[in-house]
């Protein structure tokens, strides 16, 4: 047990304090700014998945009229873009927030301030979005959003502004992330902490952010030129006066299939933390995982026209792009057998975190699978734009992503909020998930080679389509069944007393090493890290406590404020000004950004201190 | 031991994070960061000129339009301001308050002029017959060059409310950091225009 | 903590629940299949599909058996009292497993550049038929070069002849997709794509619309129908001398009204009607469907359409006309002339 085993009282603060939910809007403490990045992921997925559930009940039978094409168009654009910006990744950047910084035994991340305005540029980036449907429609022209139809011309409606400007305002925020947490990895290690020490989550997290760096800017730029075109009437993808419709789709994915693995990575990281904690073994071939994000990192910027192979670039560009796609599947190839060899001769576990873990790697075997065949480009014609690139992606976003965040959600739960979930329900919510999403999604594969197209709002019978769509329409229910267990055993648990386990899975590295849930400043004394998961190693060789780096003292905190949040605020009422053509208030707000932007360069701030209360014999260092 | 710990951190935590000999500043290396953001944003804005610069409609080209006298007046104008920030922090590092807040005074200004030599440019090139509205080239032309204006405007911005607080709070540790991460954003900011000047006015007349 | 008895059987039993559902499910051929191919393009996709299938499930069984084989062989047990040895990695096996899959790149990446060069570049051969298609919101136009023959949703090509489809669009993309004579190939504004295509066998080949191109996208079908190439140059002259012929007074009536609400939108060979907004209905009546395949070419589906355009087919962009019971009934008639 380590030291500390109480929560510690705040001695004397200098800082301004706030109560109730304004310590929330003004909070700057990485943890807190994680739950709330969990949180906020959690309820846009009933959003996302409400969407997908009145698509897959649209399409249970031939010519049916459950909802219009118009609305089908919307549902499955919202159902992407809010899976993909509102869920996925910040689920993710959640979970690397409340976690990465204690991973690598740091107090706090680089920028504090700027973290809590990533959060809510997200979070009301997010609602702005929301917002659409009762302002005239939400974006209907898929999560691509390809130009002409995306434009002014053929999509007169508020929608595509709405996801123009809300993208853009999450985007940005995205970006300070990135920045925020390449910093924090980089330049906040305790001492000892060098590269090749860090857990594989820390690193997923590391490369991850690298992409965001590169790939958000292209889209943004895109964002930007879009804009332009339908608020300010420039031709960007106006082709009769000069414009490119392929200059979307190259920039778009040029920024969209780095996101593929900005989503994927930290799930890959997670899956490397849970597998060797509960077979009681060190991750495998260790270098060869970090080498391996990095290459998986390096090539995902140059296989973007694998998503246009059906545009008549011609055979030299498709071969080119073919094999730089189908290059990917050796670095993820050494991830499975390396995951395979961390379980081989392991002593297994099967923990709801773990029943996760591990169904990520059959899951993403097959997404991995059809992922090569799509990568096949004379082949791909076939598969491009059918259902079977929608169970491809699935297979990669759901089996993989998801089934990696719910893993995580299982396993830090009891670090983050200090409460253990049900283990029953989390088996029972495991197997519905595992079940429905199987069903939901493998008959998939059959449907597009069976010749349906993806986004289709409605089928005519006679094709053979109908079986497969009714089997997915009922596995689509059953992992909303899977999904109200999960929920339940969320209620359930946030009911219950804290269990304040600090290490219920035995785990290896620094997090467990604290109490949960963590105090905010995480360490009383920065540790000394001398191996590879040196909580383990300390719990094996020492008596389970890490050398400390520094004596007991007091610790700077930085200040609570409530500008992240109001500036996050301008930015969106900047956002909505702009939509609805309300010049002067755009402009207004606008000059308010950044003139707050400004104060934010000037500011200084003094912080306050902790005197960590530590027991009588933890201070004895 | 507590004394040992303490020599045992501080040799480690040189080691931790001088592993890749980055700046030690979280605001100087998260400046660096954000700057390779800021390349590929502008990568994304350039390239997507290079591939519309042809696409002129029936409005006027750039060969027709741009004013190379002119626009290397100003290239050089934006160009010294580079050198006028850099005797700034020189200024600064010797504690010279005064040296610095002049050359700080005099690079918001170059910015200012350069603003200036913009405005005119787009002013002679819409009386020319081009918009954002008339062609590819057009939306092309204005939203690069103009996103650099904002760029160096609100370089001239942040100039400005350092240059205020040096002169209402005087200089520290703290401030010298913001006044160095400024002038690192205001050297890419003086690159990416000698990029746009290569690429976009010097090719532009050429072909 | 509780264990399972046998996680890996657990673990398959849904995939293969699954799987026997869709084999006795849906998995009759349909007919938009690609599994079903009927030209030598789609054939060589579907080699493509099966040889990388075929690789493929080599190796998610391998993985599948060494996965479930340890979760049942290294599960935790009660009587577990030292830690399991502690491998932290193998050089040998790591370079191993980056080996393999670099050679099974290789291997399918030779079929990949060679048929990427075989399918993706037009054809030249004597007997090479062109044919343009224009994508439009949403129905598909075919023009046959040099003949001054314009037909919609239906495109007629000569059985065993390469077909060279020249794609443009008119509005948004669109992207030709014909699954059982080959892959698709989108219609981008401001670019001419080529694709080409051969049937082996006479027949109908079902295709529509890939990328999403606005409410109507799933009512963007059209038909390929493959004939023997006399059957196939006696359409076409057909095409080049059709005219009308009226005889009821009805049809008559319908000529008018044709005339007076849809000439400057339609075109019709041998009139003078040279709209150019909609669809060309010369020999409209020949057509299994109307509507880029949403309703059959029949009195009623006729009726239904002109009756209200927008209601039978999202996103239709002709209007409704208001027209009276009996105006619907003289211009069916007429309509139905066009033979």
């Amino acid at each position: 047990m380590a030291a500390i085993t109480e929560r510690v009282a705040i001695a004397h603060s200098e800082a301004r304090s706030y109560h109730g939910i304004w310590a929330w809007l003004a909070t700057v403490d990485h943890k807190k700014i994680g739950i709330m990045y969990i949180y906020a992921a959690l309820f846009f997925m009933a959003f996302g998945g409400a969407e997908a559930l009145l698509v897959r009940i649209q399409l249970w039978q031939p010519n049916n009229h459950f909802v219009s094409a118009e609305t089908f168009n919307q549902l499955f654009t919202m159902h992407g873009v809010t899976m993909i910006f509102l869920v996925a990744m910040p689920i993710l950047i959640g979970y690397i927030n409340a976690i990465v910084p204690l991973q690598i035994g740091a107090r706090d991340v680089a920028f504090p301030r700027m973290n809590a305005l990533s959060l809510w540029l997200f979070v009301l980036g997010g609602i702005f979005l929301y917002t659409s449907w009762f302002m005239g429609g939400a974006p209907d022209a898929g999560w691509f959003n390809y130009v002409p139809l995306s434009g002014a011309h053929f999509s007169p409606g508020a929608g595509v502004d709405f996801y123009d400007i809300g993208l853009q305002i999450t985007g940005i925020g995205t970006l300070m992330t990135a920045i925020n947490f390449l910093v924090t990895i980089l330049n906040m290690r305790a001492p000892g902490m060098r590269l090749l020490r860090m857990p594989m989550f820390t690193w997923s997290a590391l490369i991850t952010m690298l992409l965001i760096l590169f790939a958000f800017p292209p889209i943004t730029v895109n964002l930007i030129l879009q804009m332009m075109d339908r608020l300010f009437h420039a031709t960007f993808f106006n082709i009769p006066l000069g414009g490119n419709a392929l200059l979307w789709q190259n920039l778009f994915w040029i920024f969209g299939h780095p996101e593929v693995y900005i989503m994927i990575l930290p799930a890959f990281g997670i899956v490397s933390e849970i597998i060797p904690t509960f077979s009681r073994k060190p991750l495998f071939g260790y270098e060869s995982m970090a080498l391996a994000l990095s290459v998986i990192a390096f090539l995902s910027f140059m296989v973007w026209t694998h998503h246009m192979f059906a545009d008549g670039l011609g055979p030299i560009v498709n071969s080119i792009f073919a094999i730089t796609s189908m290059l990917i599947a050796v670095p993820t190839g050494i991830k499975i057998f390396n995951w395979l060899a961390t379980i081989w001769g392991g002593q297994i576990r099967f923990t709801t975190a773990n029943l996760y873990a591990l169904s990520f790697i059959p899951l993403f075997v097959i997404g991995g699978i059809s992922g090569v065949m799509l990568a096949m480009a004379p082949a791909d014609l076939q598969y491009n734009d059918s259902y079977f690139v929608v169970a491809h992606f699935h297979y990669v976003l759901f089996g993989g992503t998801l089934m990696g965040a719910l893993a995580g959600l299982y396993y830090w739960f009891p670090k983050i909020w200090g409460r253990l979930l049900n283990e029953k329900l989390g088996r029972l919510n495991f197997w519905l998930v595992f079940i429905g999403f199987n069903v939901t999604f493998f008959p998939m594969h059959i449907l597009g080679l069976e010749g349906m197209p993806r986004r289709i709002s409605t089928y005519a019978p006679g094709y053979g389509w109908t079986t497969p769509n009714q089997i997915a329409t009922v596995g689509a229910f059953i992992l909303l069944a899977g999904m109200l267990i999960l929920l339940y055993n969320l209620i359930r648990t946030f009911a219950k007393k804290p269990d304040l386990v600090q290490d219920p899975w035995d785990g290896r590295s620094l997090e467990w090493s604290i109490p949960s849930p963590t105090p905010e400043y995480n360490f009383a004394q920065l540790p000394l890290v001398e191996d590879r998961d040196a909580y383990w190693v300390a719990k094996r060789e020492g008596n389970g406590e890490l050398p400390k780096a520094e004596p007991v003292g007091p610790i700077h905190m930085p200040s609570p404020s409530l500008s992240p949040f109001f500036l996050a605020l301008t930015v969106v009422i900047a956002g909505y000004a702009a939509l609805l053509h309300v010049d002067w208030l755009a402009l207004v707000a606008l000059l308010a950004v950044f003139w707050q932007i400004g104060l934010q360069l000037v500011h200084e701030d003094h912080g306050y201190h902790v005197h960590p209360d530590v027991p009588a014999g933890g201070a004895a260092e | 031991m507590s004394a040992q710990s303490e020599t045992t951190r501080v040799a480690l935590e040189h080691e931790t994070s001088q592993e890749l000999g980055l700046p030690k500043d979280h605001r100087i290396l998260g400046l660096w960061i954000f700057l390779a953001g800021e390349c590929a944003f502008f990568a994304s804005l350039i390239g997507a000129y290079l591939g519309l610069h042809t696409g002129v409609a029936h409005g006027p080209t750039g060969a027709q339009l741009f004013d190379l006298p002119l626009t290397t007046v100003a290239t050089l104008i934006l160009l010294s301001s580079s050198l006028t920030v850099v005797l700034g922090v020189a200024a600064m590092q010797r504690r010279d308050v005064r040296g610095m807040q002049i050359w700080l005074w005099l690079t918001a200004l170059l910015g200012i002029i350069f603003l200036e030599f913009q405005g005119y440019e787009f002013y002679t090139f819409y009386h020319h017959g081009l918009t954002l509205q008339t062609s590819a080239f057009g939306s092309a032309f204005f939203t690069l060059t103009g996103f650099h204006g904002l760029h160096v405007a609100f370089g001239v911005f942040w100039i400005l409310l350092l240059l205020f607080q040096s002169l209402r709070h005087g200089i520290n540790e703290d401030r010298t950091t913001k006044v160095f991460v400024m002038s690192l954003y205001w050297h890419f900011v003086d690159v990416v225009w000698v990029v746009i000047f290569t690429l976009v006015y010097l090719a532009g007349k050429v072909s | 903590m509780r264990r399972h008895r046998r996680p890996g059987f657990k673990a398959s039993l849904p995939l293969i629940v699954t799987l026997a559902a869709l084999l006795l499910g849906g998995c009759g051929l349909g007919k938009q299949s690609t599994l079903s191919p009927a030209g030598p393009v789609a054939q060589a996709q579907l080699g493509m599909l099966y040889e990388s299938l075929a690789i493929m499930s080599v190796i998610f069984i391998v993985v599948l058996a060494v996965f479930v084989y340890s979760l049942i062989r290294f599960r935790a047990r009660k009587t577990d009292t030292e830690l399991p040895k502690q491998v932290h990695g193998s050089t040998a096996l790591e370079i191993v497993w980056t080996i393999i899959p670099i050679i099974i790149i290789v291997a399918l990446s030779i079929s990949t550049v060679h048929y990427a060069f075989a399918l993706e570049t037009p054809q030249t051969g004597k007997g090479t038929v062109q044919v343009q298609v224009i994508g439009h919101q949403f129905w598909w136009e075919f023009r046959y070069p040099g003949t001054g023959v314009v037909t919609a949703n239906q495109v007629h090509i000569p059985v065993g002849k390469k077909v060279n489809f020249s794609l443009q669009s008119a509005d948004v993309v669109h992207s030709f997709w014909v699954p059982r004579l080959g892959g698709k190939t989108d219609l981008i504004p401001g670019r001419t794509n080529t694709l080409w295509l051969e049937a082996s066998k006479p027949g109908v080949y079902y295709g529509q619309c890939a990328q999403l191109c606005g409410a109507g996208h799933a009512y963007m079908k059209f038909t390929v129908l493959a004939q023997s190439p006399a059957a196939y140059k006696a359409w076409l002259q057909h095409m080049q001398h059709d005219t009308v012929s009226v005889t009821t007074p009805e049809e008559t009536a319908g000529l008018a009204l044709f005339k007076q609400d849809c000439s400057t939108c339609h075109t019709i060979q041998g009139t003078p009607f040279h709209g150019n907004v909609g669809p060309n209905l010369t020999a409209l009546a020949t057509r299994p469907t109307i509507a880029a395949g949403t309703l059959p070419n029949t009195a009623q589906g006729l009726a239904t359409w002109l009756k209200d355009p927008a209601a039978a087919k999202p996103g239709a962009k002709m209007p409704d006309l208001g027209l009276s019971q009996t105006q619907i009934q003289s211009l069916v008639a007429f309509l139905q002339t066009l033979k």
